[in-house]
């Protein structure tokens, strides 16, 4: 226990529990930020809301539309109506979807698995591609090797990413048939074990490497950036100074400074991850919350749009909510910031 | 002192030319020196003198663009220029180290102080951590730092600057060289740690018989530790000798100049300036800062400016002298209503300014001016000059017309061509955009200036230029000036009273006299006794 | 001037130019060039590219002509582009100034308001919005410039916040001048270039955003846009080639000129502003 007071002394344990509240508290704000823009959407739409939650398809079922208003009490006051839905979301409710006669909470964890393996391989993949072709570029920065890195990644940059996913079905699946245009697993082979996972790894081959190459290339830009802006700093130098070999400097001076700030924009750019997500996912009816998304926008299906917005926000607010955490361990100048 | 026949270094007709297009064809012209073993030799001269310049070239750390084109640096007896890089990364390092002048910067903020100082000894092959290890703890234990066991642990970020400075010599010294170069490494610090720094550097050199490089742009820190001075100007060195020869005998009329403009303790004509109006009355000031803290630990609280008290009169200057930190800046701008003030009245003219809503403070901002610190960042650089000067007269009810004509009367009054009016900042050196600083602030006819580390930021020749325009304008227009600093040696030279702070409040205040020959507090005494070149005086030399 | 030198000494930034100028061009005389509506069928069905020299670019599975359709999207992406970005530039540039300059609560306020739209998924939300509020070409502006104005308005916060306490400023309160009158005439005019650089990238972002809206059929659907024309070209990949190839380096070519264009005046634009330290 004296150890403990110690420390309680010093303040880092106040600190670091400062620090968790207010991240804590600041995630669930923002996911209640998204059910309450949710609620005032639903309430904006042209139209009367129960019809807008029923979707084109329930909007003729007068018995459906009649349980839609009492569950959300559209005869009861705004406010009322507000501490309804969030109970409900509180619940796991996310309402129901006519369309596909499950609650729109069964549909979304049904698919979610599917969406965080691309997006988390294809995360790695332009995340370690990025940086090692950023390192690259920034050590032999004026070569050949830089400006065909550099290139490539200024027109990747500028490329649609549904774009680049129909151009590679077209000459990887069509054309020279390497790898499957379309779902994720071969229908009716009904693989089990290692099989099924090198049958999902072949499918997963062009959803990850076309969502990720547009990432790939931003990350690579950024680490490039970071890396020279980093190998320009005063203790470059010092190193230089002290007789290091260039090759260790970049390895052990340079790199780690250059890289946090790619981490943190990595982080930051995992709300744009999903939003490529429904793209590659439509293209390659990839079975996740993505291609849901896109049947919901075709049946006007609203419940389950809208609830697949609220739970892709609350999957990047966690993902930024660990990083934040983990930064806590990686650099030390956190803690005295904070 | 009996110098050894071969130099420990030598430095032979050596020019780098710079890239076209700047205002000269060479970093540094055809220069020679040579720095013997056990001596401290020192490269002095103002910014842009091409000083730090052969200091990297020596340890090869020239940027890409820069490339000697001719002459010799001979390391004992081997040319450095010619030699190959992963040679000259076995010398670095090893034989010749460098301590810099930003020691935060200067020190990777990711690694621990004990994995920086290994690093020295692991890349020129000691293979045992434990013998790293031990090593590291002794070298901290050292150059003089506290509880080495646990400060080895430490991130830089922890350090102060102070401390920060004593790792890189600590890592500077690891492998014990022949040749130390420390590029400017005390300008960063405030004056008192500089002499400590400066002590060790010396104690060092002694202890090791080191040859050491350091240049420096302050004459007074030449005359502490120099044993020989090699005066540079503009990439040329103009002169070199036994630092008692240049220091007391220069001969080269740029080395005078300089000399003659090193803030020297005048002899003060006692000034009636008691007689004057009281315009400043200021009671019990306080401003507190408050950072971090949340829901469950506590801010940290600084008493910045602590219940301080002084008054001012119409032509008098007070000199506010204090090291980083020590709330003078601040105090400044609580008087200016920069920031909030947390207690206490300013009186101004007798009524009390601190209740004033910003609103209502306007009106008066015109009678209390400032002149800042940098003289790059204090001038708008979208503005031209006229813009500047007349910008305040016209937020004051002036016309435009008539502040235009004041504009043009006070570029002269400050020594500028009129014609600058219509020139952007950026077309200006240094010392005359701090004219335009005066200007702007000369403008709205103010009684009271503060003077916010004016000088500081100026090379020598130029400081001792503006601060005689200063004086001659509180000659002039009698206006009270609050001059803040942190070189005691100037505000002896201009201030009838001199207010010493220390941790936010006022320890010692009096007249030049009195606060330098008999201070009182010890602080006081500390910063005294730390003033570089105490001993030396430059008046002397250039009678 | 200085400044055009500096940019001309860029040859992506002239190359991105060039390529601009073409598509602004094609945007403005598609109507000229192609009088007949780009919806209208006017030859045989899935045409290769020049196999009939009046459909150089061929035509889809309704005979509708290729370029037509390039030129008319060029309009819709043009548009698009710059309306939302600049009414985006608007709202960041709003909130970050005044967060910026007042700071302390107004900061905290505006900047968590800012933080909590940069946090959810920009391209999920704008799907949203544009769903519920019906596919037109305002509610698609409206909704890109809902996702994208907060970077904007972190750039242009941390512009007023490191320019509010630079000398110069303080200088200017000194002087007595007026908050909004230190905001505008001390402040902003040094922030300008960033946000010029950052608006010129946000337009090339926002045609993007535009053409993955309309892909997933959220397109106005009384204008014929290149993302539009990939969606439907979609289940023809293996018969018609060309109806998704050629929209798409539409896209690719406007969007990399508009990114060299914003590199370009990136790199002419900071020496300027570098040149105080020099």
């Amino acid at each position: 226990m004296p150890a403990l007071l110690t420390l309680c002394r010093q303040g880092k344990i106040l600190k670091t529990l400062d620090f968790l509240f207010q991240r804590f508290v600041k995630a669930i704000l923002v996911v209640l930020g998204v059910v309450i823009l949710n609620f005032v959407l639903i309430h904006m739409a042209p139209g009367d809301p129960a019809s807008v939650l029923a979707g084109e398809a329930g909007a003729g079922d007068a018995k459906f539309i009649a349980q839609l208003r009492a569950q959300f009490g559209l005869d009861q006051p705004l406010y009322w109506q507000l501490w309804t839905y969030l109970k409900g979301v509180l619940t796991g409710d996310l309402g129901y979807s006519y369309r596909n006669q499950v609650p729109v909470m069964t549909l979304i964890l049904d698919r979610l698995p599917a969406t965080l393996l691309l997006t988390g391989c294809a995360f790695v993949f332009s995340l370690v591609l990025g940086i090692l072709l950023g390192v690259i570029a920034a050590y032999r920065r004026g070569s050949i090797a830089d400006s065909v890195v550099m290139t490539s990644a200024l027109v990747f940059y500028a490329t649609p990413l549904f774009w680049i996913a129909l151009m590679s079905v077209l000459v990887f699946s069509l054309h020279l048939d390497w790898l499957p245009p379309f779902d994720m697993e071969s229908i009716g082979a009904n693989y089990t074990g290692w099989a099924r996972v090198a049958d999902i790894a072949h499918h997963l081959v062009l959803p990850t490497v076309t969502l990720g190459l547009f990432f790939t290339a931003v990350y690579t830009r950024l680490t490039r950036a970071s890396m020279l802006e980093v190998m320009a700093l005063d203790f470059v130098k010092t190193a230089r100074a002290k007789g290091v070999p260039k090759a260790q400097i970049i390895r052990r001076h340079v790199l780690r400074n250059a890289i946090l700030p790619v981490f943190t924009f990595a982080s930051m750019q995992a709300g744009q991850l999903v939003g490529g997500a429904v793209l590659t996912e439509t293209v390659f009816a990839w079975p996740g919350i993505g291609r849901l998304m896109f049947d919901a926008l075709l049946q006007r299906d609203y419940p389950v749009l809208l609830g697949v917005f609220l739970v892709t926000a609350a999957v990047v607010v966690l993902v930024n909510l660990i990083t934040d955490l983990l930064y806590r361990f990686v650099d030390p100048r956190i803690e005295a910031a904070s | 002192m009996n110098a050894p026949r071969t130099p420990l270094l030598r430095v032979e007709n050596l020019s780098i030319p710079l890239p076209t297009g700047l205002d000269r064809e060479f970093a540094v012209e055809n220069i020679s020196y040579d720095l013997h073993a056990g001596e401290i030799l020192c490269i002095v001269g103002e910014s842009g003198s091409g000083k730090s310049m052969t200091a990297n070239a020596i340890m090869g750390l020239l940027p890409d663009y820069l490339n000697p084109s001719g002459g010799k640096i001979l390391f004992r007896g081997k040319d450095l220029l010619t030699m190959r890089e992963s040679d000259l990364e076995q010398e670095r390092g090893r034989s010749m180290a460098m301590v810099f002048q930003e020691p935060l910067s200067a020190l990777n903020p990711l690694m621990k102080v004990r994995d920086q100082i290994a690093e020295v000894m692991e890349v020129h092959g000691e293979r045992n951590a434990e013998t790293r290890d031990r090593r590291v703890l002794d070298l901290l234990e050292y150059v003089g730092l506290p509880d080495p066991a646990n400060l080895r642990d430490a991130y830089p970020f922890r350090l102060s600057g102070g401390q920060r400075q004593r790792v890189m010599i600590a890592m500077a010294l690891a492998l014990e060289p022949a040749l130390l170069i420390a590029d400017e490494p005390t300008t960063a610090l405030d004056v008192t740690t500089q002499a400590q720094i400066l002590d060790l550097i010396r104690r060092i050199q002694k202890a090791k018989g080191m040859g050491v490089m350091f240049v420096t742009h302050d004459f007074g820190v030449v005359a502490d530790i120099a044993d020989r001075v090699v005066v540079m100007e503009r990439g040329i060195v103009v002169e070199q000798g036994l630092a008692e020869d240049v220091l007391n005998r220069p001969k080269h009329p740029y080395t005078r100049r300089l000399i003659a403009a090193v803030p020297h303790r005048e002899a003060h004509d006692a000034k009636a300036a008691a007689e004057g109006d009281l315009i400043l009355d200021v009671r019990n000031l306080r401003k507190t800062y408050r950072s971090g803290g949340g829901f469950f630990s506590r801010p940290r609280v600084v008493n910045a400016v602590n219940d301080i008290s002084f008054t001012l009169r119409r032509g008098e200057t007070l000199g506010v002298v204090g090291e980083s930190g020590s709330g003078k800046s601040t105090l400044g701008r609580c008087l200016l209503k920069l920031t909030e003030v947390d207690g206490g009245q300013v009186l101004f003219r007798g009524s009390d300014v601190v209740p004033l809503s910003a609103g209502a403070f306007r009106p008066l901002r015109r009678h209390m001016q400032m002149v800042f610190q940098d003289p790059f960042a204090s001038l708008n650089p979208r503005q031209t000059v006229g813009r500047i000067l007349t910008d305040g007269p016209v937020a004051n009810g002036v016309s435009y017309a008539d502040a235009e004509i004041k504009a043009r009367e006070l570029l002269a009054l400050v020594g500028l061509e009129t014609s600058a009016f219509d020139r952007y900042p950026q077309e200006f050196s240094g010392g005359q955009r701090q004219r335009v600083g005066i200007a702007r602030a000369l403008a709205l006819d103010p009684e009271l200036l503060v003077a916010d580390e004016s000088v500081s930021a100026l090379d020598v020749s130029v400081q001792a230029q503006v601060l005689e325009l200063l004086q001659d304008l509180q000659r002039k227009l009698n206006i009270a000036i609050i001059f803040i600093t942190h070189d005691l040696r100037i505000a002896a030279q201009i201030c009838d009273r001199i207010a010493v702070m220390y941790r936010g409040e006022i320890v010692e205040s009096g007249p030049p006299e009195q606060v330098f020959d008999a201070p009182q507090h010890a602080y006081t005494q500390r910063l005294i006794a730390a003033i570089p070149g105490l001993h030396w005086n430059p008046r002397l030399a250039v009678l | 001037m200085n400044f055009f030198k500096r940019y001309a000494r860029n040859y992506g930034a002239l190359i991105g130019l060039a390529i601009l100028f073409v598509v602004v061009v094609l945007a403005f005389a598609a109507p000229l060039i192609f009088p007949v509506s780009p919806w209208q069928s006017v030859g045989d069905p899935l045409l290769p590219p020049s196999e009939d020299p009046a459909f150089p670019f061929g035509t889809d599975m309704l005979g509708r002509d290729i370029a037509a359709g390039l030129a008319y999207g060029a309009r819709v992406s043009l548009l698009i582009g710059v309306i939302s970005t600049a009414v985006a530039v608007v709202i960041g540039v709003s909130i970050g100034a005044l967060a910026g300059f007042y700071g302390g609560r107004v900061d905290d306020l505006l900047m968590r308001f800012t933080e909590f739209f940069q946090t959810i998924p920009a391209f999920a939300m704008a799907v949203v919005l544009v769903a519920i509020f019906n596919p037109t070409i305002v509610s698609i502006t409206l909704a890109i410039a809902v996702v994208s104005w907060p970077p904007v308005a972190r750039l242009v916060r941390g512009e007023f916040l490191s320019l509010r306490s630079r000398e110069f400023v303080q200088a200017a309160v000194v002087i007595g001048q007026s908050g909004p009158r230190i905001m505008f005439t001390q402040i902003l005019p040094n922030a300008i270039s960033p946000i010029i650089v950052t608006a010129s990238l946000m337009v090339a972002t926002a045609i993007l955003t535009e053409s993955s809206l309309s892909f997933l059929g959220l397109g106005d659907r009384n204008m014929m846009s290149w993302g539009f024309m990939i969606g439907a070209a979609r289940t023809m990949l293996r018969e018609a080639w060309w109806m998704s190839v050629f929209p798409g380096v539409a896209i690719l070519l406007t969007v990399l000129a508009i990114n060299l264009i914003g590199e370009g005046l990136n790199d002419a634009m900071n020496p300027h502003l570098r040149g105080r330290k020099g």
